[in-house]
């Protein structure tokens, strides 16, 4: 019965090595890389497909419609028809743009979604690259994405494509400091940069329940502002000024048409899923089940189990969460994201050196909370309404 | 070994030559981060995975980043169509001349060219923060001082330009 | 408090994503081509052409006055006037159209033909679902095509046609007597000219 739990959990991993095993010894360890890369295209292009069926089925129960439900059994093949219907559009391209760059900033930006997963661990055993520098690989290719949709707002020739491209960029930097910031209180408690180390870190149980870091004060506040920080990043509502329709129209991606904006559909959730991904490995425990008595249900259910989760609180915040103003949204960075993040650096090593108990909890949970209060009254007050003074607009 | 090492020294020249020699400074940040790319490759490639990825993090994620704002901000639509050459020619590879020569002093007199490197040094990142956090806490300090300082002096004369023009 | 409205919005999302699933009356969308709402009786849109009885040729009200052609402010309506004669809804003999083409992708729906015809020989119809596979021939409406029954009429606005149809009868009746008395007064020149009576004066 055990072995037959392991044999359910590691399936994938023994089926990669009994095709790899059919190569030359010379060309095993390729072919398990590439065995990796296929399976991470194909599971993650086909949860994207999932993801915008059930996301427009969720908002549209959210506003009391049906959503989508005319493709196939209760509108699944939705994905499908799109995908069709984008493949057959004509690619246009403005005369006045830059062609190879406007060409390139597509494929740089799924290129370098596609590279974060390489360092998420999806189950036990089940990670293409166990870097020691893994969350810092992370964010790395991360800034890759900035890149691409510099290179797509100003290739497009466009003011609001230029635009688009300015706010996302602007508010990219701006939410990345915090994003780091919230988890280096995970990387301190681990020591280590390895996503796979953090999970191991997290697998154990005390009585029923698990040893995730989102259980603990900091864990818990981290958790949150690293969420608030990965949906700006990620160009979620509330955060998706830089293609706020009713304003630029499409930001950044205005210009592209066919299989390209395709692709840009296709980049943005993958990086919600990436960084989605990354906050469990960071603080939900990765694939590690939720209770010790949970534990025979195979280690990458659970991991999907969260992701889906986290998927559905995305789609619950786009639903609920009007838009943002820019001068708010970079208010909410620099004042209220980064000294909570700051001091949650402080509360996680107030943490590590007090000895275990009630006190501890107490003192650390003071320390986030009275901060967070005091901060988000300075974020309310200073609100006055008066008449604007425009430097440029006038 | 060789091999990748070529190609990823090709596309680092070819990314900072190009970086150089393009009209449109945009393609040449562009060129630019290609060049840093590669360079965070090389890195990789030699086992130092914590300063290639801060390579990648820092120079293409913020530097790069940094250039083309400062491009986009500042840029008058009226391109010099002239000369690829700039006028500083003369002082601007005289500076390189003489970065480079110091550069390669430095390299030649050092100890690390004669002692034998053993091809597999785990420049982990443990050790890099060890080293940071207590051999080398007092440099970094300053430098954090130094950049922090220089950012409230950029704040400061901000505030200022603010004042003045409104 | 901090976050209390995000918390309330939140909790309101929530109860329209599961409310929907349990109750159905917040569904408000009508499932169209499966589900229908019932046709309000004010509701128009093109116009048809009016017979009564079983022939739509013989029974035609049209008498190719031209007045909706020329009144058609985007001139969709084109008519043709035929050489001889047959009796109208009233029983004179008219003249009727051999053409009579509607081109309804640019018929704007003004209903001012139907305003101003004088013999309620046009009306306009309800039906909607006027997708067709040509944009020329398929769009532009022939005679046959237009014409419909006043049971149509009748079933469509049944109101608006019980009206027509009393002025209708009342007409009749008149020009009936007309001709009654006409055949007793000069017995001799019997059907030749009616006297001139307007058909229909208003609505």
């Amino acid at each position: 019965m055990h072995s037959a739990i392991q044999q359910a959990d590691q399936i994938f991993v023994a089926l990669q090595h009994r095709v790899a095993g059919y190569l030359p010894v010379k060309f095993q360890s390729i072919a398990d890389v590439i065995l990796s890369v296929i399976a991470i295209v194909l599971v993650f292009a086909f949860l994207f497909a999932v993801t915008t069926v059930l996301e427009r089925k969720g908002l549209g129960r959210i506003q009391n419609r049906y959503g989508p439900n005319r493709v196939g059994p209760a509108g699944f093949f939705q994905p499908l028809a799109d995908g069709v219907k984008s493949l057959t559009k004509e690619d246009l391209v403005p005369r006045a743009a830059d062609q190879a760059v406007h060409f390139m900033a597509p494929v740089l930006l799924v290129i370098a979604a596609f590279l974060a997963y390489a360092v998420l661990p999806v189950g036990r055993n089940m990670v293409l690259a166990d870097l020691n520098a893994g969350v810092l690989f992370f964010f790395a290719v991360g800034t890759l994405v900035e890149l691409a949709v510099f290179m797509a707002g100003w290739s497009s020739r466009n003011k609001y494509s230029l635009l688009g491209a300015m706010r996302a960029i602007a508010q990219m930097i701006s939410y990345e400091v915090p994003l780091v910031l919230a988890s280096i209180v995970v990387i301190m408690a681990a020591g280590s940069l390895s996503t796979v180390s953090i999970v191991n870190m997290q697998t154990g149980y005390s009585g029923i329940w698990p040893h995730w870091f989102v259980l603990t004060p900091w864990g818990f506040a981290g958790f949150n502002l690293f969420m608030i920080a990965a949906t700006a990043e990620s160009n979620r509502s509330p955060f998706d000024l830089p293609e706020g329709e009713s304003e630029i129209i499409a930001g950044y991606y205005i210009e592209y048409s066919g299989f390209k904006f395709a692709l840009f559909f296709l980049g943005e959730y993958l990086g919600m899923f990436a960084t989605s991904g990354l906050a469990i490995t960071l603080f939900l425990g990765g694939w590690a089940a939720p209770f010790s008595f949970l534990t025979w249900i195979p280690s990458y259910l659970w991991f999907f189990a969260k992701l889906l989760l986290m998927i559905a609180i995305f789609i619950w915040i786009r639903g609920t969460l009007p838009r943002l103003r820019m001068d708010q949204l970079m208010n909410f960075a620099w004042q209220f994201m980064l000294p909570m993040t700051l001091i949650n650096v402080f509360a996680a090593g107030v943490w590590h050196f007090m000895p275990g108990g009630v006190i501890r909890w107490l003192v650390c949970a003071v320390l986030l909370i009275v901060p967070a209060v005091l901060l988000s009254r300075g974020l309310k007050q200073g609100k006055k309404f008066e008449a604007r003074t425009y430097r440029f607009a006038e | 070994m060789t091999a990748t090492f070529l190609i990823l020294a090709a596309i680092t020249i070819a990314g900072t030559v190009a970086a150089m020699a393009m009209r449109n400074l945009v393609h040449c940040v562009l060129a630019l981060t290609l060049g840093f790319a590669g360079l965070a490759a090389l890195y990789l490639q030699l086992g130092a995975q914590f300063v290639g990825l801060t390579q990648v993090l820092v120079y293409v994620g913020a530097v790069a980043i940094l250039a083309v704002f400062v491009i986009m901000m500042t840029q008058k639509p009226a391109q010099t169509t002239e000369s690829i050459f700039s006028s500083f020619w003369l002082t601007g590879s005289l500076i390189a001349a003489l970065v480079f020569a110091v550069l390669g002093w430095a390299i030649y007199s050092s100890r690390l060219t004669s002692a034998i490197v053993s091809p597999h040094v785990e420049a982990a990142v443990r050790p890099i923060g060890d080293a940071l956090m207590h051999r080398f806490v007092l440099p970094l300090e300053i430098m954090g001082l130094l950049l922090t300082a220089a950012l409230i002096g950029a704040v400061v004369v901000a505030i200022q330009e603010k004042r003045g023009s409104a | 408090m901090f976050g209390e409205g995000i918390l309330k919005g939140l909790a309101e999302t929530a109860r329209n994503f599961l409310g929907s699933y349990v109750s159905k009356k917040r569904l408000t969308t009508v499932q169209y081509p499966e589900e229908r709402l019932p046709q309000i009786e004010a509701y128009r849109n093109f116009p048809f052409l009016v017979y009564d009885g079983e022939d739509w040729q013989q029974g035609l009200r049209c008498v190719s006055c031209f007045i909706c052609e020329k009144e058609c402010p985007p001139k969709c309506i084109f008519i043709e006037k035929s050489t001889d004669k047959k009796p109208d809804a009233v029983g004179k003999p008219q003249f009727y159209p051999t053409v009579f083409n509607i081109d309804v992708s640019v018929c704007m729906s003004c209903q001012i033909c139907v305003e101003v015809c004088p013999f309620d020989a046009i009306k306009m119809d309800t039906d909607f679902e006027l997708s067709t596979d040509n944009r020329f021939s398929g769009l532009l409406w022939d005679k046959k095509h237009l014409a419909k029954s006043n049971e149509h009429y009748h079933k469509i606005h049944p109101t608006e046609a019980a009206v027509v149809d009393a002025q209708l009868a009342a007409e009749r009746a008149k020009v009936a007597a007309k001709a009654k008395a006409a055949a007793e007064a000069k017995p001799a020149a019997a059907p030749a000219t009616p006297p001139p009576v307007p058909a229909a004066t208003e609505k």
